[in-house]
């Protein structure tokens, strides 16, 4: 769905990710660029440049904010100086809604700063979607949720991914971030169809779209977002967005970072898709392979 | 399996544990059980990798990604130390201290105390590494920490009781080397190599005293006389003004009309910088 009660019914287009090399591009050339988004965990300090440099975006540009440790899978209590400090920058920004991922990552106070997956039991949907909503009232944005890339299974999972998915977002009533890249490099490593997966999001709570580059070795693929998005992955997003609608959508590029230009014309090919999108009479469902993909 | 928090134990435990000389997943954990049993007892094979192959891909990108975040804040020891004694200090520390916040902005904040119980990592010049540790890791909270609205100089003037403080950013040092030649000298080189061992010992034991503070956004250090340190840092412990005073000048044989004179332009230096706000 384009615009929902998840992305705070806006209609966001094409977003780029903000990053340090790219600062100085970005305040002297002013891009025009569709929104910008934040890496939370970045900007949640009490002075100093990436304050600054925030402020100096927020007022030109949209931003919305995205994090990597809230780790909602993990099963101990929420940090509270987190929570704090998140809310604050919630405040600074004005996001219309709260990304972090559906993993955990830290036990007992120590924290691995990796996105690990959650066995996918009825207990973890539990305490992950309990988490969420936790977070969604303490922050008062809409939370949602994004699935991540995993190189690992569990003995004790009891559903797919997918299925774990749906149950936690229906669960917590919150919304999803759907990365289309980490579906394909889990669907790799985990011998899936990831167009299953794709088919079987619920549609009306996706809030925003990630695309990204990464890395295939013999035996496994990594997320690694240093790389451009492979066409397979652009075939995934065209799928989703023709299910979903055009969505708020954003390019990671996270390592060997290149020019601003260079990041901007790769997510750019995302406008293609989305003005087919645009074009098509709702009718069209996914089984109809309309879309041909940008080379 | 009996319940997910068992789980994040014990896949945590694995992920933290240090690598091998080959960068791989150790074969045995801490108490001896092997490490193909512990990750066989909990994760799947798929038919390309085994359940350890598959736990070997987070260890590794565990290690990575913390060993790196501390090589980035500590250029200077890694430099003095050269890369291999920097990288089994880094493994050790971590090991001993890992990460409890959710930022790796403070992965380093433990270095300094750790250090006093494992002198065995300080190397030949152990000094000369304490005190790099403490200037890099003030740079590192100088960079973020609060910046309060500056005093003005009428504020200063007309408070009657003035409770001064000193601005967040605003660290003091008290070092045996001149480290801030050091790591400057670090910074511009564009190898991370260890610096050639002329250079280290040229960097003789010399009192140092420095405030490592921001400005226009951007870290600096800046050497003060040994008074004026002092004056700062008993302003810092919230002593009251004229004790600051006294302890600058405790024993100097300066003048007393030099000593206000020292005084007035030290405190002019200070309010252009900004560095007093209200407590
Ligand atoms: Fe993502």
């Amino acid at each position: 769905m384009p615009a929902n009660r998840f992305n705070g019914f806006t209609e966001y287009g094409i977003g780029i990710g903000l990053r340090i090399p790219h600062y100085r591009h970005i305040l002297e050339k002013k891009p025009v660029v569709d929104w910008f988004e934040v890496i939370s965990e970045n900007y949640m300090v009490d002075g100093g440049n990436p304050l600054a440099v925030l402020d100096q975006i927020l007022e030109q540009y949209r931003v919305v904010q995205h994090g990597v440790s809230m780790y909602f899978g993990s099963v101990q209590p929420l940090n509270r100086e987190h929570l704090q400090r998140l809310k604050t920058l919630v405040r600074r920004t004005k996001t219309p809604w709260l990304s972090d991922h559906l993993c955990w990552g830290s036990v007992d106070g120590r924290y691995t700063h990796d996105l690990l997956p959650i066995p996918y039991t009825w207990e973890a949907v539990d305490v992950t979607a309990e988490k969420i909503r936790h977070v969604q009232d303490f922050v008062e944005v809409p939370v949602v949720v994004e699935n991540v890339s995993s190189y690992a299974e569990f003995h004790d999972s009891v559903m797919t991914e997918w299925e774990f998915l749906n149950e936690v977002v229906e669960r917590a009533d919150c919304g999803i971030l759907l990365d289309v890249n980490n579906i394909y490099v889990s669907s790799m490593n985990h011998d899936f169809d990831p167009a299953v997966y794709v088919n079987s999001v619920p549609t009306e709570r996706v809030a925003q779209i990630h695309i990204a580059g990464h890395s295939r070795y013999e035996k496994y693929i990594l997320d690694t977002h240093d790389h451009p998005v492979i066409d397979p992955v652009w075939e995934l997003y065209a799928q989703a967005i023709r299910r979903i609608g055009p969505t708020a959508t954003l390019l990671e590029w996270d390592d060997k970072i290149p020019s601003f230009e260079e990041v901007h014309r790769e997510a750019m090919k995302a406008e293609h898709f989305l003005q087919q999108v645009a074009k098509m009479p709702p009718a069209l469902t996914a089984e109809e392979p309309v879309l041909e993909v940008a080379r | 399996m009996s319940s997910l928090l068992e789980v994040q134990r014990r896949m945590a435990e694995a992920v933290m544990a240090p690598l091998t000389r080959q960068e791989g997943m150790r074969q045995r954990a801490a108490d001896g059980r092997p490490m193909a049993k512990e990750a066989a007892a909990y994760i799947k094979p798929n038919p390309r990798l085994e359940s350890f192959e598959r736990l070997e891909i987070y260890n590794r990108q565990y290690w990575f990604r913390v060993l790196d975040s501390l090589a980035e804040d500590f250029p200077g020891v890694q430099a003095i130390l050269g890369a291999p004694r920097f990288r089994e200090l880094s493994v050790r520390y971590i090991s001993d201290c890992p990460s409890t916040s959710f930022t790796l902005r403070n992965l380093g904040g433990k270095l300094s105390g750790w250090l006093e119980e494992h002198p065995e990592f300080l190397g030949a010049q152990p000094d000369l590494v304490r005190d790099m540790v403490r200037l890099e890791w003030a740079v590192i909270e100088a960079f973020d920490a609060a910046e309060r609205a500056p005093l003005s100089a009428e504020q200063l003037e007309n408070a009657e009781n003035p409770h001064l403080a000193l601005q967040p950013h605003v660290r003091l040092l008290e070092l045996s080397h001149p480290v801030d030649d050091l790591l400057l000298a670090v910074r511009k080189r564009k190898s991370a190599r260890k610096l050639p061992a002329r250079q280290l010992v040229q960097t003789g034991r010399q009192k140092t005293y420095l405030a490592v503070h921001r400005a226009d956004y951007s870290v600096h250090y800046k050497r003060l006389e040994a008074g004026e340190f002092h004056v700062l840092q008993e302003i810092h412990r919230a002593s009251p003004l004229s004790e600051a005073l006294e302890q600058a000048f405790a024993g100097s044989a300066l003048p007393e009309t030099e000593q206000a004179q020292k005084i007035q332009q030290w405190f002019a230096l200070w309010m252009s910088l900004g560095w007093f706000c209200q407590v």
